[in-house]
């Protein structure tokens, strides 16, 4: 009878205590296989021989070296430096100014900062399509500055390959800055009233309070936002497309157009998946140091 | 910083002058215009007949207000080769982001209760692993994804997606509901199990009435990022499966003989209206989830 009843029992038991752990299960499961399992399966590939099909000719290192002598993946490297340093620098600073000139106590501050974030709501695919029509020199701005008595107006970089990658900048900076701006206004609202008081005491300007005392306090905030910024610039794809579709000719090409492109159109999967690698390594250089830190900072307080 | 604490303006900043003031709300408005240029644009543009948009500017105001290209937009533009609109796109990325949102938010709340009250060894290094699922690149899985879906039956199907969504979801939506539950007081907790509450019982009588915040930004956020994908539209789905983005795409980009561009605004703005809703109603849930997603990565 006893032992009868602890047979009965003990499988009940066993899930009773292990249940946390089963219900945590499926999550660990599908981040073995679709994450990590999908990053070692692409990681292999980009050794192969695939072209339409995925087969498992080792073929070394060679397909990277043929991304690396590809013309296409030369105009994505130099696009993506041009695009990535822009987009960083100019949301960074329009996101600052405007964190700074809403934190003087503006009346219809909600209003304002609704307006400037609302870009962050909206797929990309909207924004590049938006952008492509007012950029459109027969109709967009051109043809308004023509029609307002500038005749010589000329604004025609989404048609001209040297300036075209210059719009995607454009748009990336019209969506994203208002985002810089939330992250900088909350970082001006947690700062102590009392340091600035004490120094404004002492006789310092507002813009030298600002230089000297309030920015260097917002450093952590200037991290995370080149990060955060750092990872959309290279994982952009949906503006480029919407946009100019890669043009003219290729030359918006970026790292995420060349590996779609590759890898879905033109049946090269082993050099899609080089190009992927390697665009998961250039995230990876700039995630993981700043996951480690942060998580060493925000661990050190607790114990 | 773990919430936008920027609601509640206190500082003794910005006394200043009279003509800094007047510079201050003269930039301030500048920069509003700018950034509301795009919308305005594209609604002008919606509103107005095709000859008036070749004849006039911009931001003209329609001659002749019309709401026919919205009408077209949803019935007869043609996707691809397909002429009925884009209605049927649009119900499937609600279908995709329903199932999607759903799922993925309920899944992450599990997560998170799990990885605060019953802890145990190894957690930490577990949530790290699912972690950084958050920050890759997705193109490093579409290609085993596509293989996957298509054996499993599910590639160009909006199960096939929801199933992508759910599963590169999860990782945003432990992230934060971990949070939230790590400042729960354990103390409930601890209580509840004096009384014999277990497993379930804890997390539906104790921590889901007061969860309601949390799931509010959870859901936002996964709504935002799964109704404005793209790049697994794309990649997993054909015809008439795509979602609403990848259906945009198509009709701005399908090069016929006189480009309707005043449909393609419609169609624009119809795609953007459900993400606005939400952020005009929901926008506080929207910064929230903005600010826990990305600076506390």
């Amino acid at each position: 009878m006893e032992t009868e009843a602890r047979r009965q029992t003990r499988p009940v038991l066993w899930l009773q205590r292990n249940l946390p752990k089963i219900v945590l299960s499926p999550t660990i499961a599908i981040t073995i296989v679709f994450v990590y399992g999908f990053i070692v399966w692409t990681t292999l590939l980009s050794f192969t021989r695939s072209k339409t099909i995925p087969n498992f000719d080792w073929v070394g290192f060679s397909q990277y070296a043929r991304v690396w002598a590809h013309p296409r993946w030369e105009v994505a490297m130099h696009n993506l430096w041009i695009f990535g340093l822009l987009y960083i620098g100019l949301c960074m600073a329009i996101g600052l100014i405007l964190a700074i000139l809403l934190d003087q106590r503006i009346r219809q501050e909600g209003s304002l900062r609704a307006i400037y974030l609302y870009p962050m709501a909206l797929s990309f695919i909207v924004t590049g399509t938006a952008w492509k029509w007012m950029l459109n020199p027969g109709l967009g701005i051109e043809k308004l500055m023509r029609g307002w008595g500038f005749a010589d107006f000329k604004f025609d970089w989404i048609i001209n390959e040297d300036m075209a990658i210059y719009c995607v900048v454009i748009a990336g900076v019209w969506q994203a800055s208002g985002f810089v701006m939330a992250m900088f206004l909350a970082g001006l609202r947690g700062i102590d009233d009392d340091i600035v008081k004490a120094a404004s005491i002492d006789g310092a300007s507002l813009p030298r309070i600002y230089l000297r005392i309030i920015l260097p306090m917002l450093r952590p905030i200037f991290l995370s936002a080149v990060v955060i910024l750092a990872h959309l610039a290279i994982k952009s794809y949906d503006l480029v497309l919407a946009l100019t579709g890669g043009g003219p000719g290729y030359a918006t090409e970026l790292p995420s157009t060349f590996m779609y492109v590759h890898t879905f159109l033109r049946n090269e999967l082993a050099m899609g998946s080089a190009s992927a690698v390697m665009m998961l390594l250039t995230v990876a250089a700039i995630m993981v140091p700043y996951l480690y830190s942060e998580m060493r900072s925000s661990r050190r307080p607790a114990h | 910083m773990a919430e936008a604490t920027w609601e509640t303006p206190k500082m003794a900043r910005g006394r200043g002058n009279r003509w800094s003031r007047v510079v201050i709300y003269g930039l301030l408005a500048f920069f509003a215009l700018v950034y509301l240029l795009p919308l305005v644009v594209m609604l002008l543009t919606s509103l107005k007949p095709l000859p008036e948009i070749y004849a006039g500017n911009m931001i003209a105001l329609p001659q002749e207000w019309t709401i026919e290209p919205w009408r077209k937009a949803w019935e007869e533009v043609c996707v691809g080769l397909a002429c009925h609109g884009i209605k049927g796109y649009f119900w499937n990325s609600i279908k995709m982001a329903f199932f999607g949102v759903t799922i993925s938010t309920a899944v992450g709340a599990l997560n998170g209760y799990v990885l605060t009250k019953w802890r145990f060894r190894g957690d930490s290094l577990l949530f790290g692993l699912i972690l950084f699922g958050c920050f890759i690149p997705f193109q490093i899985v579409l290609i085993p994804m596509a293989t996957i879906l298509g054996k499993l039956g599910l590639a160009s199907s909006t199960t096939g997606l929801v199933l992508v969504h759910v599963t590169y979801g999860i990782a945003f939506t432990t992230l934060f509901f971990r949070n939230y539950y790590a400042v729960f007081p354990d103390e409930l907790v601890k209580a509840a199990m004096m009384d014999g509450a277990r497993f379930w019982a804890i997390f539906f009588r104790i921590l889901l009435p007061s969860s309601g915040p949390i799931i509010a930004v959870s859901m936002i956020w996964q709504f935002t990022n799964i109704w404005n994908d793209f790049l697994f539209g794309a990649s997993f789905s054909t015809g008439e499966s795509a979602p609403m983005t990848v259906a945009l795409n198509n009709v701005v980009n399908t090069s016929t003989a006189e480009r309707e561009y005043n449909v393609h605004m419609a169609a624009a703005i119809i795609a953007a209206l459900p993400t606005l809703m939400v952020y005009v109603f929901g926008g506080r849930y929207f910064v929230r989830g903005l600010m826990a997603g990305s600076v506390k990565g």
